[in-house]
């Protein structure tokens, strides 16, 4: 048998100051070693499995899982929600498990600001708390103004419903108050944005309520884009499930909306004015808030990482996951979130010490509803090659087109099931 | 978290970096490759809806599925695609991680 010593006698054995910053713990506090404090900011996709894995990978790390939320509304299976099929609880999710099962120090606080050069944040229920290693997953936020008429405050009007909370409620609301024959308009935003094939599934949804209670209606999606995630996927569902419901403008036929009137309740494009019963207008997007202010975002107003690790490619021992990070190839979605979440994790246990995990390894499945029993898929597997978060090639693609039924009620049930794996992954 | 004596010595000497040995990289990238895996079949294989559990089958039961999966002669929605990502020695290593579990 092996003869070992743990990380805190290895302290006492070397006293070193020298061995002891080599291994990454300069937490020393009159001659006793504290533990490595992990803080995280960010309770969702990425930053609760952030928290939970550095735990499982190495539960003599100190966690703290900085998140304002008491219960985290998520965004996948939101437009289920929209569509009436679940109510809120349904997608809700609390920090109770991440306490007692992992052993995460969860704080109900907000972030205000991060000083890198003195590894400490400021919470704005005052105080502030020093890390060894800060992993951020702060999400996204919304370039409000970007397009004439469109403010925070015009969200309460045409909501963008693009976070999981009271916005997925007011456009659920909107909808099952729209007369029937009125006309629901859909307004993706520009790239890159959080859930490629979000606006579509909910598009899908809406249309699928619709269908069932007000059939007279109508769908108008003004694209900022010339083409989507799951594109053919999405128009071979709606041809056979929603006939004509369902019109997507294009950007090459003018879809891009450049002004919205919350007053007349109608959207301006180059060439027409749109009124709706409804207005979904989901803005263009950057890194959350908090990301700014630590300065890890760079021009594009998204934040640059070094693929290995996640750490800031502007600022050490402050790694970035989820949305708000370009991690490109990935996508900005949940799975890909919880993936770079664990890798992340892996990456940060090394860093203080502990064992190595190699090169990341990730996936990426993203279901969407087209209805309720007609499901499809996109998936990718990640590696790391050449200095880069790369596609391992052959892996991936999306569900094959003119499948049978049965095939789409599958992906509909895989849907549902992957969602539960998900959620107890993060949150359980 | 234990280090092995003769690592802990040398990292006093030259720097953790070299701790990473050959001897265990193998088990310790099982980790690593097995963890997305838990997005849809749940933290280390319990899956807690629809996704079939993969938690502590066989060895053979998995690894036989993910190649047959990837040559395409075991029917599957998505699984296909991915295990398509994955290499024969990898998918020896996801079948004896999820295996133990």
């Amino acid at each position: 048998m092996k003869k070992t010593i743990s990380r805190r006698t290895f302290g006492k054995i070397t006293g070193a100051a020298a061995a002891t910053s080599a291994i990454g713990l300069n937490a020393c506090a009159g001659g006793k070693m504290a533990k490595a404090r992990v803080v995280v900011i960010g309770g969702g996709f990425g930053g609760a499995t952030a928290a939970k894995y550095v735990r499982k990978l190495d539960p003599s790390i100190d966690v703290t899982l900085i998140e304002p939320k008491k219960k985290f509304a998520t965004c996948p299976f939101s437009n289920t929600v929209i569509a009436g099929m679940n109510d809120m609880e349904f997608i809700s999710h609390g920090y109770d498990a991440l306490r007692k099962n992992s052993g995460v120090n969860v704080v109900h606080d907000m972030v205000t600001a991060v000083d890198p050069a003195k590894k400490s944040l400021k919470l704005a229920g005052g105080g502030s708390i020093r890390y060894e290693k800060l992993i951020m997953s702060p999400g996204i936020d919304f370039k409000y103004g970007a397009v004439e008429g469109y403010s925070m405050e015009a969200s309460l009007k045409a909501p963008h419903a693009w976070n999981g909370g009271p916005q997925t409620l007011l456009l659920r609301d909107q909808l099952h108050a729209m007369p029937d024959g009125g006309t629901f308009i859909m307004a993706p935003p520009p790239n890159p944005f959080r859930c490629p094939p979000g606006p579509y599934e909910r598009v899908s949804l809406v249309a699928h309520y619709l269908k069932t209670n007000k059939p007279k209606s109508k769908i108008l999606i003004l694209d900022a884009k010339a083409k989507f995630s799951k594109q053919p996927l999405f128009m071979e569902g709606w041809n056979a499930l929603y006939g004509d419901m369902i019109e997507w403008v294009s950007l090459d036929n003018g879809g891009k909306v450049i002004r919205v009137d919350t007053k007349s309740m109608s959207v301006e494009t180059d060439f027409d004015t749109h009124k709706g019963d409804v207005i979904n207008f989901i803005p263009a997007q950057k890194a959350a808030a908090i990301a700014h202010a630590a300065g890890v975002t760079d021009d594009s107003g998204w934040c640059p990482i070094n693929g290995a690790t996640f750490e800031s490619k502007l600022q050490k021992d402050i790694h970035v996951i989820g949305d708000a990070s370009i991690a490109s190839p990935l996508p900005k979605s949940g799975f890909a979130a919880n993936s770079e979440g664990k890798a992340c994790a892996a990456a940060v246990v090394r860093a203080l010490g502990g064992k190595d995990y190699g090169e990341p390894s990730m996936i990426n499945t993203c279901y969407s509803l087209v209805a309720p029993d007609y499901g499809i898929s996109v998936a990718m597997v990640y590696g790391f090659a050449d200095g880069k978060i790369t596609k391992v090639k052959g892996s991936g693609g999306v569900s094959p087109k003119g499948a049978a039924k049965s095939f789409r009620r599958d992906e509909a049930r895989y849907a549902r099931g992957w969602y539960a794996s998900i959620a107890s992954d993060i949150w359980g | 978290m234990r280090l092995p004596i003769f690592a802990v010595v040398l990292a006093g000497a030259v720097g953790m970096s070299l701790i990473s040995g050959q001897a265990t990289a193998d088990s310790m990238n099982s980790t690593m490759l097995a963890n997305p895996c838990a997005g849809c079949h749940g933290t280390d294989g319990k899956s807690k809806g629809g996704m079939p559990s993969i938690a502590g089958k066989s060895v053979r039961f998995i690894s036989k599925a993910l190649k047959d999966f990837r040559a395409g002669s075991r029917k599957g929605t998505v699984m296909q695609r991915i295990a398509k990502g994955y290499t024969d020695a990898q998918i020896d290593e996801l079948a004896k991680y999820y295996s133990g579990k």
